[in-house]
């Protein structure tokens, strides 16, 4: 059962891993986003 | 299509859960590996997605060679990217089961060493995308991503037609399956599916968000020479 348990595990772990980098390069995006904004507020 | 996507992923969830519950609970346990057999339905549907990811990729890449569309290009990089992620769940789930049935974690099998290389062509793919900055990457990508996709029927067909540890094929080439297992095994593949199907669409949105922000900061610096902000042009290079 510990082989099957951590099977499971070690793919919600993976999909998960790579959800989390997915969220991070959205956030680092809008971040960008953000600053860009700023910057052309400052402008006008 | 923004209200669309909650929605469908409180379904896919919903999905998930019911083929989990399939897998574990539902399905019979198999007379000669007991539970250990049930990594199978997480890893022969895992294997089956990335496939189709990259007869995707591969077609997508073929597009983009023939009219230069970003939008196939997009395509290519998307399912590149999320068919890597599930092919490595089929190189991590196949050892964890290999371990008990077989007693060794890996052997320097056909279809096993078949699929590493195919996991490691397209982790290069990604490799080449993101770190190379030439003009000429998504083309590249591409050639590489169409000479990638002949490993795919290899993987898939060298158990049919060569003798391997790996075990049989349980639909078409001689195979056969219990009839609830099969179940089970097209539940969880229809819920992989579809989850796959939704990580692309928001990696697609993620990367076209990129591009545009990238195009649109290039342009600003192209306007304005002399700003301290310095950002330069990454076309073609995944975000």
């Amino acid at each position: 059962m510990n082989y099957l348990y951590a099977a499971y595990i070690a793919t919600w772990a993976i999909h998960i891993a790579y959800l989390a980098t997915l969220l991070r390069r959205y956030t680092r995006l809008r971040d960008e986003i953000a600053e860009f904004k700023t910057r052309i507020e400052e402008k006008s | 299509m923004k209200r669309v996507f909650p929605i469908l992923a409180v379904l896919t969830a919903a999905l998930l859960s019911y083929a989990l519950y399939e897998a574990l609970v539902a399905a019979p346990t198999e007379q000669t590996m007991g539970d250990v057999q049930r990594i199978f339905y997480y890893h022969v549907p895992s294997a089956w997605t990335a496939f189709i990811l990259f007869f995707v990729n591969f077609f997508a890449s073929i597009a983009y060679l023939i009219w230069r569309n970003t939008k196939a290009d997009i395509v290519a990089l998307v399912t590149a990217e999320v068919g890597v992620v599930f092919c490595t769940v089929v190189l991590v789930t196949g050892p964890i089961w290999a371990r008990p049935v077989w007693g060794i974690w890996w052997t320097w099998d056909l279809r096993l060493t078949l699929t590493l290389v195919l996991w490691l062509i397209y982790v290069s793919y990604l490799v080449l995308r993101r770190f190379s900055s030439s003009g000429q990457t998504p083309l590249l990508a591409a050639v590489l991503a169409v000479f990638g996709a002949l490993d795919v029927p290899l993987v898939y067909f060298s158990i049919w037609f060569f003798r391997t540890q790996h075990p049989q094929p349980v639909i078409g080439g001689g195979g056969s399956i219990d009839p609830r297992m099969l179940h089970v095994l097209l539940i969880n593949w229809a819920a992989f599916s579809c989850f796959a199907a939704l990580v692309c669409w928001s990696r697609y949105r993620l990367e076209v968000l990129r591009r545009e922000v990238d195009e649109t900061l290039a342009l600003e610096a192209l306007l304005e020479p002399r700003s301290s902000h310095t950002r330069t042009s990454p076309t073609g290079r995944a975000g």
